[in-house]
């Protein structure tokens, strides 16, 4: 590609010669290094999020209870920056934390106190959009689906686990989705922190020596360009899953092939009951 | 030092980055509409273009904004420091955003409206701005909302190229070991949020006399 002008040294020419040096992808400061504590640091954030996000948004939908704090609180979140969020609890929260706890691979020794407020953030960013979907989810599931639910005796808690929840399941996914690149993106931006790695580490350490044929802008561009490639394919993944997950009947998938009458409303949510 | 000292002490230099982050933010958000308007009508228009339109928008937004800033001077011929970089990745990602809102905006118009329209003598061409935009304006302007919203908070990552606005506070913050200044960056940066999209909303409003009307 010889489309940048090469008098200020930004050539994406220099580009695919670092990308074809195997150092460069197998080295201890390589990719596949970062690009692998990239894909373990959103990993983390997501299980949390959900972990607290997936039953809240539940309970919130459920009972109708606190629908407008969680609408509120996911809006106030986006106008909040990333990058203050991370360099706020770095200077704040880190030097509170003395655990020298290490992981192999993943946090390295005298790097715990900057990955836990990093995880923290990551966290209450992949909170919202999986916090509302799921509520909404829940929300649009047809009342008379949930009448017909209780009508034939389930409990408040039958209702949620069998109705419900299969029902929001593709809202939940595409928060999901949406969440997962939101703490993709972040954490390159968290390798601000010191000592972190993921794939945003290539790119700020290049800042400083951007003429640098080796860790300068080729470095950086490559790492940028991994990280795009991991947000396409991570979303691709979750698209996979949700196709696995989501109930046929509630997918539509199944109403299209059977050809049913169409006097029955919602008529997913409907077989998903009589297969429960 | 409290935070209003702190702003005492630096207002040129706050003020200046307050100034330019507005920019930062502004420009693309008129750009992006601008752009997405005729994509979205595309969408809406032919039926067929809808999934891949917006299918390619929604790729444009997984690009993470540090990724865009580094990648655009390579492509654009520009230097790292220049604030266009900043400003093309956020004109993309509004564009990435309103195309799909466009789209179902002018989806939102019900037949009947349109058949009225038509019948009244309307040409399609009158029709598209004097009766389709305008009911698709809720529609727009929320997602424009959430672009602008963003836009703001987004802009702050670009200290990390050492683009000076807002955000460069927060480094500040970091290499003075201080709380001070990221606070204040936060609080700025929020504010600023918060005063965008209150511009917009009043702008609706304006844009929209009969929700009004019917609701008195």
């Amino acid at each position: 590609m010889a489309l940048a002008s090469s008098d200020n040294g930004l050539d994406f020419g220099r580009v695919s010669v670092w990308l074809n040096d195997p150092a460069n992808w197998w080295g201890p400061n390589g990719l596949l290094v970062h690009l692998r504590e990239h894909v373990y640091y959103t990993l983390i954030a997501v299980v949390i999020a959900l972990i607290i996000a997936l039953p809240l948004g539940l309970w919130v939908g459920h009972t109708g209870h606190g629908v407008v704090a969680v609408a509120g609180l996911a809006n106030g979140l986006r106008a909040v920056p990333s990058l203050g969020f991370v360099v706020l609890l770095v200077i704040w929260l880190s030097p509170k934390i003395h655990a020298s706890t290490t992981i192999p691979g993943l946090v390295p020794t005298g790097s715990f106190q900057y990955f836990v407020p990093v995880e923290i953030v990551l966290v209450v960013l992949a909170i919202p959009p999986i916090l509302t979907n799921t509520y909404a989810g829940v929300q649009n599931v047809d009342p008379a689906v949930r009448d017909a639910a209780k009508g034939m005796g389930m409990t408040g808690s039958q209702v949620v686990r069998k109705v419900e929840f299969p029902n929001a399941l593709p809202l939940i996914m595409s928060g999901i989705r949406s969440a997962t690149l939101q703490v993709i993106a972040t954490a390159t931006v968290a390798a601000y922190a010191p000592f972190l790695g993921g794939l945003g580490r290539l790119i700020l350490d290049g800042v400083d020596v951007i003429n640098d044929p080796h860790s300068g802008y080729p470095a950086m561009v490559s790492a940028g360009i991994l990280v795009a490639v991991l947000a396409v394919v991570a979303d691709l993944v979750l698209i996979g899953l949700e196709r696995v997950v989501v109930s046929p009947g509630v997918s539509g998938r199944v109403a299209r092939r059977r050809a049913r009458p169409t006097a029955i409303p919602a008529g997913g949510a409907v077989v998903e009951l009589a297969e429960a | 030092m409290n935070v209003w000292d702190y702003f005492r002490d630096h207002q040129n230099d706050v003020l200046h980055w307050t100034w330019t982050t507005v920019w930062l933010a502004a420009v693309p958000l008129v750009a992006g509409l601008v752009i997405a308007l005729p994509i979205g009508w595309l969408a809406n228009r032919f039926r067929w273009t809808y999934p891949p339109l917006v299918t390619a928008a929604g790729l444009l937004y997984t690009i993470p904004s540090l990724v865009l800033f580094v990648v655009l001077p390579g492509l654009l011929g520009t230097k790292t420091l220049d604030p266009v970089n900043v400003a093309v990745a956020l004109t993309v990602y509004t564009v990435a955003l309103l195309v799909r809102v466009v789209a179902d905006g002018l989806a939102s118009v019900s037949a009947t409206t349109l058949s009225a329209a038509s019948a009244m003598g309307y040409t399609n061409r009158q029709r598209l701005f004097a009766v389709e935009l305008p009911i698709a304006v809720p529609v727009i302007g929320a997602g424009l909302r959430v672009a602008a919203v963003s836009n703001v908070s987004l802009v702050s990552v670009a200290s990390l190229l050492g683009v000076a606005q807002l955000g460069t506070l927060f480094t500040e913050g970091s290499q003075l070991n201080s709380l001070t200044p990221i606070l204040l960056g936060l609080i700025m940066i929020v504010a600023l949020a918060l005063l965008f999209d209150g511009v917009i909303l009043v702008a609706m409003r304006m844009l929209t006399p009969w929700q009004r009307a019917v609701r008195s």
